[in-house]
C-alpha cells in the first residue's frame, strides 16, 4: 500500500506526462538546474515533447518560420540548425528532431532584445523531421523540414 | 584556458555573438568499445549569454546537442566596447564562463 502511494508521487512530481509509470524505472535523480525543462527533454516521443513545451500535434505550421539545415546530413553528429522568423516578441526557439531518443535537442529563451535567430549543431540518430517550435506573443507556432541522414550520430 | 571561444560583433544596429564551447556533450546512450560500459552522461544543461546585468538569451540543452557545441544568436541594444558574459553549466555541476568585449 504504501509502495504503491510512492510511486504515484513519483509520477505527479515528474508533471503527470503520459507513460511515465513505465519510464519511472529510468528516472535517477541527478543535479538538475531551476529551469531546465527536464520533462521535455526526458520525453521519448514527439508528442510527449511538444506538450511539456507548451505545444500539440496540432500546434499550426507557420510560414514565417524558416529552417535552415541540410537536406542531406551526411555525418550524423553534426548536423547545423538555424532557426529565423520575422515573428515579433518571440519568446522562446526549440529544436525538435523527431526520431532521437529525446527528441528534444534545444530550447532558447530568449530576452526582450533578443532577435529571433539561434543557430547551433545537433545530433540525430537516423533520417528525421526537423521541428522547430517557436513561441511568440503566448501563442505556439512550428515549421518542419526532413533532413536524411546517411551516418547517424548517436552510435559508438 | 578558458572552454569557451567567442566572437561578438556589432551589425547595424544588432550585435551578433557567435560562441564555441569545448565540451564532450556525452549522451549516456554510448557504450566503451573496449569495456562494454556504459559512458556516463555529461552534457551542458545551460548556456546564459548577460549584457549589462540583463539575460539576453537562455539556452537550454540536450545530450543531443553535438559535441564541441556551436551557438550564435543576435541581440539588440548593445554596442562596440560593451561586455557581454557567457557562462554554461553541466549535468555533473561543472561550469565555466567567459566576457568579451562587442567589437
Amino acid at each position: 500500500m504504501n509502495h504503491k502511494r510512492r510511486l504515484i508521487l513519483k509520477g505527479s512530481a515528474t508533471a503527470g506526462l503520459v507513460g511515465m509509470a513505465m519510464s519511472a524505472g529510468l528516472l535517477i535523480p541527478r543535479h538538475v538546474l531551476a529551469a531546465w525543462p527536464k520533462a521535455a527533454f526526458d520525453a521519448d516521443n514527439v508528442g510527449d515533447t511538444l506538450a511539456a513545451l507548451g505545444g500539440s500535434a496540432d500546434t499550426p505550421e507557420s510560414g514565417d518560420i524558416k529552417i535552415k539545415a541540410p537536406d542531406i546530413a551526411e555525418n550524423g553528429a553534426v548536423v547545423p540548425i538555424t532557426i529565423e522568423t520575422n515573428m515579433q516578441n518571440v519568446e522562446s526557439i526549440s529544436i525538435i528532431a523527431e526520431n532521437n531518443p529525446a527528441p528534444l535537442a534545444a530550447s532558447f529563451e530568449l530576452g526582450p532584445g533578443a532577435e529571433p535567430y539561434v543557430s547551433t549543431r545537433i545530433k540525430m540518430g537516423q533520417t528525421a523531421n526537423i521541428i522547430a517550435l517557436v513561441r511568440a506573443d503566448g501563442k505556439t507556432m512550428k515549421a518542419t523540414k526532413e533532413v536524411k541522414v546517411t551516418i547517424g550520430g548517436c552510435g559508438g | 584556458m578558458s572552454t569557451i571561444k567567442i566572437r561578438v560583433k556589432a551589425k547595424n544596429d544588432s550585435v551578433e555573438v557567435k560562441a564555441l564551447i569545448k565540451h564532450p556533450m556525452e549522451t549516456g546512450q554510448r557504450k566503451d568499445s573496449k569495456t562494454g560500459e556504459t559512458i556516463p552522461a555529461q552534457y551542458i544543461q545551460e548556456v546564459v549569454c548577460e549584457h549589462k546585468g540583463t539575460k539576453v538569451m537562455t539556452a537550454h540543452w540536450g545530450p543531443a546537442v553535438s559535441k564541441n557545441p556551436y551557438l550564435s544568436f543576435r541581440f539588440k541594444g548593445g554596442s562596440t566596447g560593451d561586455t557581454i558574459k557567457l557562462s554554461w553549466s553541466d549535468n555533473n555541476g561543472q561550469s565555466d564562463s567567459l566576457e568579451a568585449e562587442i567589437a
